[in-house]
């Protein structure tokens, strides 16, 4: 028994080395790729002597590639966590932010604000957007909450979601219609989603954000592992239902504002890189997967953007496109699974 | 006393459905909880384990008032098995008993060597061992009722409320469930509360049975002072067919009508020959039977006409001409016991009645039976057209 417990923790330990291989792997590729092509040893030379000084390779390196790189590899991490909580949350395996219309919510508010904003402000700070994503969010899984309360059935959890999630683009629409042209053409290419905006501020606040959205999960990855188990028994080992409940809708709410805010609605990476963590580690406790699954989704997502910056180049595709090839076959196949285990 | 309640009442939106329980339990003692369905058992239980706000009154447990209690202490003296039917993924039957050292580990959860060798403990509690490895989403509905209740032993409770542990379960696992149950009581003291719908095993496994019916639990206390047959039936409103507490059986409806056939039994003889006459709905008269006979406690149940007399008394005479009266009225009559072979004097007498009343007598039932080409129903048809 003792010698079997070692062997999992080893092979946990290989698909963690294997993942960070991969990450760092793909960090590179991407530093390397793009429409101004620059000479490896060039970009080793302005990365690790850091210099910034002011020529093209520098400014495209240290002020488009890295930022980029980095604010997708935060962001796809924030994005499977907020969807392993949600899974967790509502016992649904293909729950996350962007089914269960979250993203939308988010996306809605930051739409009001870009456009109430920018007539007074020339731009919104970032601050601002997190705050009105946020405030999105927790609107947005309010209703779903209060919808599935009485309800309590799987499918038509999701069914409210792309409800709730219609009703925040009809709304969302509807600010646009009202808006002036420049904003709209902001607000369009914002909502299509795209890691394309990064800044070096952006990276910094997103990562303190996600940061404390991972910690704060992860902590609570002993409750969460009570919780699998359902309400009932959860709650007869001594856990605060309400309290529980609470803190894991404001850390997926959180985590899934961050993203919005940063790089608009991007869907499927919540749910298929849970499950995909899962599948590889072939485990659900959640101590393995929450910061598994983070740098699972980090690697997805430079994977993504890798190849929405390349494929049709110059042109770059929404990074939302690029998720959803890869990401909806995974949820078909889960369908697929399910149907067989049941 | 263990485990106490001082006037609860316990429902639903702060509406009191059952009230004014009081109920007592020493330590390593097993309390089950019987009714009908929808009377109340599980949300008596649920309250208990605070996952029903109570309406009033009070609890007690181990002398502390569980208002007083925090969750985290109550985890510690308290383990439930519920009805929830739970769905895991990727988790194996190991992971799921470990989780009940919750209570115990540290704030990761990491589970020391002492908490996996508890694991193992509770794994063959449960006879559960080789389940171990094996995916808790692929086992058997009886075996993943084993490992929810070591699941709640590993949590090393002071007592254990199960809600009707033994729902889905085949007649083999329900004992193999209840046995493990009066072991842990018995060895290592753990109160036992738990809700049963098989009145015959609460009886047999329980130091002490509560009736829930209504708004008020209608009777408590050890099952052998307060049940008998009547409780029982008026507990269940069963106005077919019949319990029978001494035998701790249920009978079906008896048939109707006037006694078509007599059956000469005794000694148990009678039991599959009444049972196989009330499947075809055959009415029927029986005896002589001694009121000790375990075929008086079935024929009871079953018929209106049994001629019986009390037991280590000699035969009043009066009880054996209405047998004689009885058998003369009759088209058919079975031997169940081969009783013209057999000792019994009245039961031959009985039975030299019928031959001089020229009435068909099927003469040793099991052996009549045996041979595969009689039906009881058939044989009675054919004796009343004659």
């Amino acid at each position: 028994m003792k010698r079997d417990r070692v062997k999992t923790v080893f092979r946990y330990e290989c698909i963690i080395v294997a993942l960070f291989l991969l990450f760092f792997v793909l960090v590179i590729v991407n530093i390397n790729s793009g429409t101004v092509s620059i000479p490896a040893k060039e970009i080793i030379r302005i990365i690790l002597l850091r210099i910034r000084d002011e020529s093209v390779e520098s400014n495209i390196i240290w002020k488009i590639r890295l930022p980029r790189i980095l604010l997708a590899a935060i962001l796809g991490g924030a994005l499977s966590v907020s969807g392993f909580l949600l899974q967790t949350f509502f016992r649904n395996p293909i729950a996350g932010p962007f089914v269960l219309g979250i993203s939308s919510g988010a996306k809605m508010a930051v739409g009001f604000v870009m456009i109430i904003a920018l007539q007074y402000w020339k731009s919104v700070p970032s601050s601002v957007m997190v705050a009105a994503a946020f405030v999105g969010s927790l609107l947005v899984m309010g209703m779903v909450l209060l919808f599935s309360q009485r309800i309590g059935s799987m499918s038509m959890l999701l069914v409210i979601g792309i409800m709730v999630s219609y009703i925040c683009s009809a709304i969302t629409d509807f600010f646009i219609t009202f808006a002036k042209e420049t904003d709209v053409a902001n607000l369009t290419s914002w909502s299509m989603g795209s890691f394309s905006g990064a800044s070096w501020s952006n990276v910094k606040f997103s990562a303190v954000l996600c940061l404390f959205g991972l910690v704060a999960a992860f902590l609570l990855s002993k409750p969460i592992g009570a919780y699998q188990l359902g309400e009932g028994y959860a709650q007869s080992m001594g856990i605060n239902i309400k309290a529980f409940r609470v803190a894991l809708i404001l850390l997926s709410s959180l985590l899934s504002a961050c993203v919005t805010a940063f790089a608009g609605p991007i869907s499927f990476v919540g749910i298929a890189v849970p499950h995909i963590t899962k599948m590889l580690m072939k485990t659900s406790k959640p101590a393995w997967i929450i910061p598994v699954s983070y740098l699972c989704g980090s690697v997805f997502c430079l994977f993504c953007d890798l190849i929405s910056r390349t494929a049709f180049a110059p042109t770059e595709m929404a990074i939302g496109t690029v998720t959803s090839i890869f990401g909806a076959p995974v949820v078909i196949w889960l369908m697929i699974k399910r149907k067989k285990n049941a | 006393m263990y485990f106490r309640t001082e006037d609860l009442a316990v429902g639903y939106h702060k509406k009191a459905l059952i009230h004014d329980i009081n109920i007592a339990i020493e330590k390593g003692k097993i309390l089950t909880l019987i009714g009908p369905n929808g009377s109340g058992k599980s949300t008596i239980l649920k309250t208990v384990i605070k996952q029903l706000p109570k309406i009033r009154g009070k609890i007690y447990i181990d002398g502390v008032d569980l208002d007083e209690m925090t969750n985290h202490q109550l985890a510690q003296q308290v383990a439930v098995v519920l009805t929830d039917r739970i769905r895991t993924e990727l988790m194996t039957c190991g992971e799921v008993v470990a989780t009940g050292r919750y209570p115990y580990t540290n704030r990761l959860g990491k589970l020391t060597r002492r908490d996996h060798e508890i694991v193992q403990e509770s794994l063959r509690r449960v006879h559960g061992e080789e389940l171990e490895d094996q995916d808790f989403s692929a086992i058997s509905d009886g075996q993943r009722q084993r490992i929810m209740l070591a699941r709640a032993i590993c949590q090393q409770p002071q007592m254990i409320i199960l809600d009707e542990p033994t729902a889905f379960l085949d007649i083999r696992h329900k004992i193999e469930l209840l046995d493990i149950l009066r072991e842990m009581a018995q060895e290592k003291g753990i109160t036992v509360i738990m809700s049963l719908h098989e009145i015959d095993l609460a009886t047999k496994i329980s130091d002490y049975v509560c009736c829930v019916k209504g708004e008020v639990i209608s009777k408590c206390g050890p099952p052998d002072e307060i049940f008998d047959d009547q409780t029982i039936n008026s507990l269940y409103e069963v106005s077919h067919g019949s319990y029978n507490m001494l035998m701790g059986s249920v009978e079906l409806t008896k048939p109707e009508g006037s006694p078509k056939v007599f059956v000469v039994a005794g000694d148990g003889s009678g039991i599959p020959c009444y049972r196989a006459l009330q499947k075809k709905e055959i009415p029927f008269a029986t005896g002589l039977l001694y009121e000790n006979d375990v075929d008086y406690q079935v024929a009871k149940e079953l018929s209106d006409r049994v001629v019986s007399t009390p037991a280590f008394a000699p035969v009043e005479e009066e009880r054996l001409r209405q047998g004689e009266s009885l058998i003369r009225e009759a088209s058919l009559v079975i031997d169940a016991g081969a009783w013209e072979e057999r000792g019994n004097a009245y039961n031959r007498q009985l039975l030299r009645v019928a031959r001089e009343a020229d009435i068909p007598v099927i003469r040793d039932y099991p052996a009549w039976l045996k041979d595969g080409q009689h039906s009881i129903e058939a044989a009675a048809k054919a004796a009343e057209r004659r």
